[in-house]
């Protein structure tokens, strides 16, 4: 008989399932948890300096090892302050499950002190939560989340104990069996062999990768398809990486800042393949005018995906790596000669284009002399505005779990932290943020964990003491009316980072800023590496909100 | 299909149908249930929910329009993790006829 309470049952409970790192901040109502946490030689705690920040790491972790990885919060505002980075998870479709505390059972309904309906918050922005009751559901409860967080399509589950149970003493007879991935979805063969005949017979197809592809670690056979179909592949912002951007059949990220030739080529398909992607409203502009004379064969884990936005042709509910492998057997070798003749004439007319990419004080020669200084097992986390974009359209991104970033929330404040789970999930890779003024300054607290856990991670600061974003925005499609989107002081962010114990250093006062630069990224250990960006760059070929991703302006 | 830029959609001017949902029985079902709904501004016009005799599920039975969404809605239904069955009825199901001499 095994005798605990709630509390320990818990810590054994996420020791078995393999968690090794949480990150999170104590409180009253989680104190029992964090005393059993205490005696654990397995798990090491990392505390973060603000909720969110912990839900970031933890996701970073999520993001680079692919399981499902842990934060905790204190009741109340420690829980309310997890919500953000809980929600960007859920659009993500990224495995975390948050554990919080909540006021004593008999004590929920009365606005105790910090007492919040973190259940309630959460229903929309989980793909699962629970409020446990009694110590013993803990032995169900706990290895659920773990299952329905990394099952069928990832995501966050929250699971929110008050503190009561957390104290109350079990007796079982055997720990709960560890949770394992629920069986995907049967795929019937008919649809696999319609998709087939479809590509086959298709002229113009086109393959169309989204984060699906990673998060089901299906890059390898998605790249098997491509050749052995002969189909030009773009990419989402989520599926960056799953094929090496130099593969000659990559043409690149499709939608509101994609390459013109790649939303040309799109528009020119016959037949549109989409692998773990949901036609989201960035990648495809205006959903009508949406590849016109493509047929669909959409392949989801997620079945209300399919039909979603466009009706498909064939639409086949079931893992995609299982569907890739079920799909590469009958699949006919093609050159393609014509099509993709075709599809170089149109790369050639509307190129991607990379002004200044040799000049490392420019926003692209940044990226380019960040890329020349790193190899492909670095990983490159970004917060969300220009930089986020330029870093996108410009990495050479070249393999799966390589490239985190916030795609659906777009959560200014992602970035680092995400870096530094990144790093706690792989101490042996160099992780670089690239941040935006703003976007730092959400989170910039992290840097005393950064500096205490002495993390390799630096963080490049592309500094144009603005919103850049909203300020292009304005600029293009407001009048020119700029409204709250430049700042008027000017942090020091080196004497910031210094004041939290990080090094830092300053790309401007570089005499040679290739080589500082280079220098920085290979010393091991933390580092902010600051470079002003000039605020009148702006992130081209965009597609205006709400046109046709065919019109898009600039570059 | 979804524009990108919806126009609210008038749905009094659709048919009917009754959903029949099989669930767990614990609270916050609804809630996760009503809330797929409402944020989707999806009206539900009829709700009614018992316990089944075994008391560890739920049925619900759910008055909406049938909308172009409705397969959507069914499908989201079918994802959550309490809701164990979706069957779909037309309006001619007696359930909340039967029910309206409680709404005089
Ligand atoms: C939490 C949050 N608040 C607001 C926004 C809206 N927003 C998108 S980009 C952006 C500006 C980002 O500025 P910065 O981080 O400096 O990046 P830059 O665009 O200048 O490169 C804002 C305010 C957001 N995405 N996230
Ligand atoms: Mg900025």
């Amino acid at each position: 008989m095994n005798q605990m309470t709630g509390a320990q049952l818990i810590v054994r409970l996420l020791e078995r399932q393999g968690v090794r790192t949480i990150a999170g901040i104590p409180g009253g109502a989680i104190l029992p948890l964090y005393d059993a946490l205490s005696g654990s030689d397995i798990i090491h705690h990392v505390l973060a300096r603000h909720e969110q920040g912990a839900g970031f790491m933890a996701q970073g972790m999520a993001r680079v090892s692919g399981k499902p990885e842990v934060c905790f919060a204190s009741s109340g505002p420690g829980a309310t302050n997890l919500v953000t980075a809980i929600a960007d998870a859920m659009l993500d479709s990224i495995p975390l499950v948050a554990i919080t505390g909540q006021v004593p059972l008999p004590m929920i309904g009365t606005d105790a002190f910090q007492e919040v309906d973190i259940y309630g918050m959460t229903v929309p922005i989980t793909k699962h939560n629970f409020l446990v009751r009694s110590a013993r559901e803990l032995l169900e409860v706990i290895p659920e989340a773990f299952r329905i967080a990394m099952s069928g399509r990832p995501g966050p589950v929250l699971v929110d104990v008050p503190k009561d149970v957390q104290n109350q003493i079990i007796e079982f007879a055997q720990f709960p069996p560890v949770a394992v991935r629920s069986p995907s979805p049967v795929v019937q063969v008919e649809q696999i062999e319609a998709a087939a005949r479809m590509i086959n017979e298709a002229e113009r197809p086109v393959l169309y990768l989204g984060g699906g592809v990673i998060h089901s670690g299906a890059a390898q056979q998605a790249v098997n398809l491509a050749e052995q179909a002969g189909l030009p592949t773009t990419m989402t912002l989520m599926a960056l990486g799953s094929m090496p951007v130099d593969h000659p059949l990559s043409i690149g990220m499709l939608g509101m800042h994609g390459a013109r030739y790649t939303n040309f080529v799109l528009e020119e398909s016959d037949l549109l393949i989409c692998v773990g992607a949901r036609f989201d409203d960035r990648a495809i502009g205006k959903a009508a005018q949406f590849c016109p004379n493509a047929k669909i064969v959409h392949v989801d884990v997620d079945p209300s995906e399919l039909h979603k936005i466009k009706n498909a042709h064939v639409a086949i509910n079931g893992d995609v790596a299982e569907v890739l492998d079920a799909l590469l057997p009958r699949v006919k070798v093609q050159l393609r000669e014509g099509w993709l003749a075709r599809v170089a004439a149109l790369r050639t007319a509307f190129p991607m284009q990379f002004p200044e990419q040799d000049n490392p004080r420019s926003h692209y020669g940044l990226i380019h002399a960040v890329a020349e200084a790193l190899d492909d097992e670095a990983v490159i986390t970004t917060d969300v505005g220009q930089h986020q974009m330029w870093v996108a359209q410009a990495y050479p991104f070249r393999r799966p779990r390589q490239w985190l970033t916030s795609g659906g929330l777009g959560t200014m404040g992602f970035g680092m932290p995400a870096a530094l789970g990144a790093a706690m999930a792989a101490p042996e890779r160099t992780v670089v943020c690239f941040s935006g003024d703003g976007s730092f300054m959400m989170n910039i607290q992290e840097l005393a964990t950064l500096a205490e856990q002495q993390l390799n991670v630096k963080i490049v600061l592309m500094n144009n003491n603005a919103l850049g974003l909203v300020y292009q925005q304005q600029n293009l499609f407001y009048g020119k009316r700029v409204f709250a989107s430049r700042y008027k002081g000017e942090p020091d962010f080196l004497r910031i980072a210094e004041g939290f114990g990080i090094p830092a250093i300053d790309l401007d006062a570089a005499a040679n800023p290739q080589a500082t630069l280079a220098q920085a990224l290979q010393t091991p250990g933390p580092c902010l590496i600051h470079a002003s960006i000039d605020r009148e760059q702006f992130v081209y070929p965009m597609v205006p909100p709400g046109a046709a991703n065919t019109e898009m302006i600039g570059g | 299909m979804i524009e990108q830029v919806a126009e609210p959609l008038q749905q009094a001017s659709f048919a009917k149908v009754v959903l029949e949902l099989d669930v767990n029985n614990h609270p916050g079902v609804m809630s996760h249930i009503c809330n797929l709904f409402a944020r989707r501004a999806f009206n539900m016009e009829g709700i009614l929910c018992m316990p089944l005799s075994s008391g560890d599920r739920s049925r619900i039975w759910l008055l909406v329009f049938e909308d172009q969404r409705l397969e959507q809605m069914i499908r989201q239904l079918e994802k959550l993790e309490d809701v164990l069955h979706v069957r779909r009825h037309g309006a001619e199901h007696e359930v909340f006829e039967r029910l309206e001499d409680f709404f005089h």
